[in-house]
């Protein structure tokens, strides 16, 4: 990809590219709480059949993965496991969160236990709400970050700034290793900050 | 016996020592397996650590506490219509029947009973969704065993259940349906041709996966003679459920206690098995599953008319006194320990949750088993992780 890399990529390439990562998601689905079985029914049942959007549900580890859905209670004892899952995916990666636990703590909001919200762990392209949440919500939410897939300027997400915008708060010093961010030119301020998708709009909960 | 010559001899016990040597450099390190927290064998994030010799396992541990969201702590700063709402999610996929034994152990202490109507809706609801647990565990059985078709028949015939508990109670998967001295709401309208319906296409599934899943021989030779667990082990270990019928020992709490509930009014049956193999496991279930559609069509003809709520004040103080009532749930037997002081809330509640006991035979029953038996008696014994870690 010295396209990519450089920074020059056409436009109508770009798009195809896009297109085309957009179609095939291999998706990890790392199901925690009671959301896993409404996960497991949107993407392994004959009534809702995530394939149809080209999504395809079971790879054999995260690190064949290109998006992961986080679905139901993050607990203390269990977040160490997601950051890990997530340093293991390969980039190009996006997440979901699912159900009002994964997103905020939800019913737990007040537990000594209970992670509140996973975007504390990892970042979170996509919020979907509910407790749980339909499946329809959940294929709304993989709809919705197709479009996001589709409308990025590739070489920038190679060269790390949007990330690097948006994602500042996870990038951790490990002692002169820099975990996320791929190359260290200052970023560009023209590039707006990435909000996060929210099914059906309002706030995250 | 011959006599053997010094030199006989020598040579008997150098041909011994190399032998010896041999067998100490074969020796194989034990390995440690971690399998989890998050593996699909596991319904949820259970972590069991296996010390193997070989293909054997010769220790293994559950290492639970992944899914830990302290129920019984939060019991205590909720008000008792809110702690339902909590509640529903202990054993997340028979979602009503959690709510049960917690409101029947309000009602007791608050000394009022459900009107008969409620009683027998509230019956139908609990077996309706122990229909929609155990159903899922028949398909998720097969995937165990790399079948995925009846994952898929499950899903879909699951669906029908979880429509009719939506179209009931509002919520497809957690309800909170249940109040202290009745229900929420009376059934919609058509909603017993519905069930009438739908009982039908899941006495069918039965059928089906019997046909395809119980009769096939690759899963009769993974799953006959596997992870034996004795009436006494099961009985001393304090499994319930189906995993203790299976081992042959006849007790369930729908039959066997005073509740006020509606089991006395249908014909039904328990089943055991004498085996107390996975397979013995596996097919309660399917029994069970059975006979839970009967009872549901039985008390479809029996609702009685009547309200569905008693008089019960509109700000909920339960007085001050102990209560402990236990019901047969879709994992075995749940309870709840109620003290309340008097106030909005409960004072303490403690939950015995059915998979913490069930999945404590796990380091006994895996003692000595072969790696792909593991994921066979997991999955046999059946357990949910909301339901062990509470
Ligand atoms: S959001 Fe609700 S349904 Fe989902 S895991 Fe949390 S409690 Fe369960």
């Amino acid at each position: 990809m010295g396209l990519v890399d450089r920074g020059r990529m056409p436009a109508p390439l770009t798009k195809l590219f896009n297109m085309s990562r957009s179609y095939s998601l291999w998706v990890y689905q790392w199901g925690l709480a009671c959301c896993a079985i409404e996960m497991g029914a949107a993407f392994g049942s004959p009534r809702y059949d995530v394939m149809r959007l080209g999504v395809i549900p079971l790879p054999a580890s995260p690190r064949q993965a290109d998006f992961v859905c986080i679905s139901g209670t993050v607990t203390d004892k269990m977040a160490p496991a997601i950051k890990r899952l997530w340093e293991q995916m390969p980039e190009p990666k996006y997440s979901i969160s699912m159900g009002s636990c994964a997103n905020c703590g939800g019913p737990y909001w007040d537990s000594y236990s209970v992670t509140k919200g996973v975007d504390q762990i990892i970042p979170i392209d996509v919020y979907v709400p509910g407790c749980p949440p339909r499946p329809e919500a959940l294929l709304e939410g993989v709809v919705l970050l197709q479009q996001r897939i589709k409308n990025e300027d590739m070489a920038a997400k190679w060269r790390g700034d949007e990330y690097r915008n948006n994602r500042r708060e996870y990038e951790v010093d490990d002692g002169g290793y820099r975990t996320h961010g791929v190359s260290g030119d200052p970023i560009p301020s023209n590039v707006p900050p990435r909000e996060p998708i929210v099914v059906g709009g309002g706030p995250i909960e | 016996m011959t006599m053997l010559s010094d030199r006989q001899q020598l040579s008997y016990i150098a041909s011994q020592a190399a032998d010896a040597r041999l067998n100490v450099e074969l020796e194989t390190e034990g390995m440690t397996l971690n399998i989890g927290p998050q593996h699909p064998a596991t319904h949820g994030t259970l972590r069991i650590i296996c010390r193997l010799d070989g293909e054997q396992v010769v220790w293994a541990e559950p290492s639970a506490g992944y899914m830990h969201r302290g129920y019984e702590k939060l019991t205590e700063v909720r008000t008792f219509p809110q702690v339902t709402t909590l509640i529903n999610r202990i054993d997340w996929l028979g979602s009503f029947a959690n709510e049960v034994p917690f409101i029947l152990a309000a009602e007791k202490l608050m000394e009022i009973e459900a009107p008969p109507r409620a009683q027998v809706i509230r019956t139908i609801l609990f077996e309706l969704s122990r229909i929609a647990n155990v159903s899922l565990f028949l398909g998720d059985l097969g995937v165990q065993m790399g079948a995925i078709t009846p994952v898929f028949l499950a899903f879909r015939d699951r669906e029908y259940v979880l429509n009719l508990i939506e179209g009931a109670t509002g919520g497809r998967f957690h309800p909170n349906f249940d109040r202290i001295g009745g229900l929420k709401d009376d059934l919609p309208k058509g909603w017993i041709d519905e069930t009438r319906q739908v009982m039908i296409k899941l006495q069918q599934f039965c059928d089906t996966i019997e046909d395809l899943l119980f009769g096939n021989e690759i899963f009769q030779s993974r799953m006959r003679g596997i992870g034996i667990i004795p009436a006494d082990i099961a009985k001393s270990y304090g499994l319930s459920g189906a995993n203790l019928r299976a081992s042959g020992i006849d007790y369930d709490l729908r039959r066997d206690q005073e509740l006020p509930m509606a089991w006395d009014k249908a014909d039904w049956r328990v089943w055991t098995h004498p085996d107390g193999d996975s397979f013995a496991r596996c097919w309660v279930r399917l029994q069970e599953t059975r006979e839970s559609c009967k009872i549901v069509e039985q008390l479809l003809d029996q609702i009685p008319a009547g309200p569905i709520m008693t008089k019960v004040p509109r700000i909920i103080k339960v007085p001050e006194g102990e209560a402990w009532v236990a019901t047969e749930n879709p994992l075995g037997e749940m309870g709840y320990y109620v003290v309340s002081k008097g106030d909005l809330g409960p004072f303490r509640v403690k939950i015995r949750s059915a998979s913490f006991n069930n999945i404590s035979v796990v380091p006994w029953a895996l003692k000595g088993v072969y790696v792909p038996d593991v994921i066979t008696i997991l999955a046999s014994l059946y357990f949910i992780l909301g339901d062990i870690d509470r």
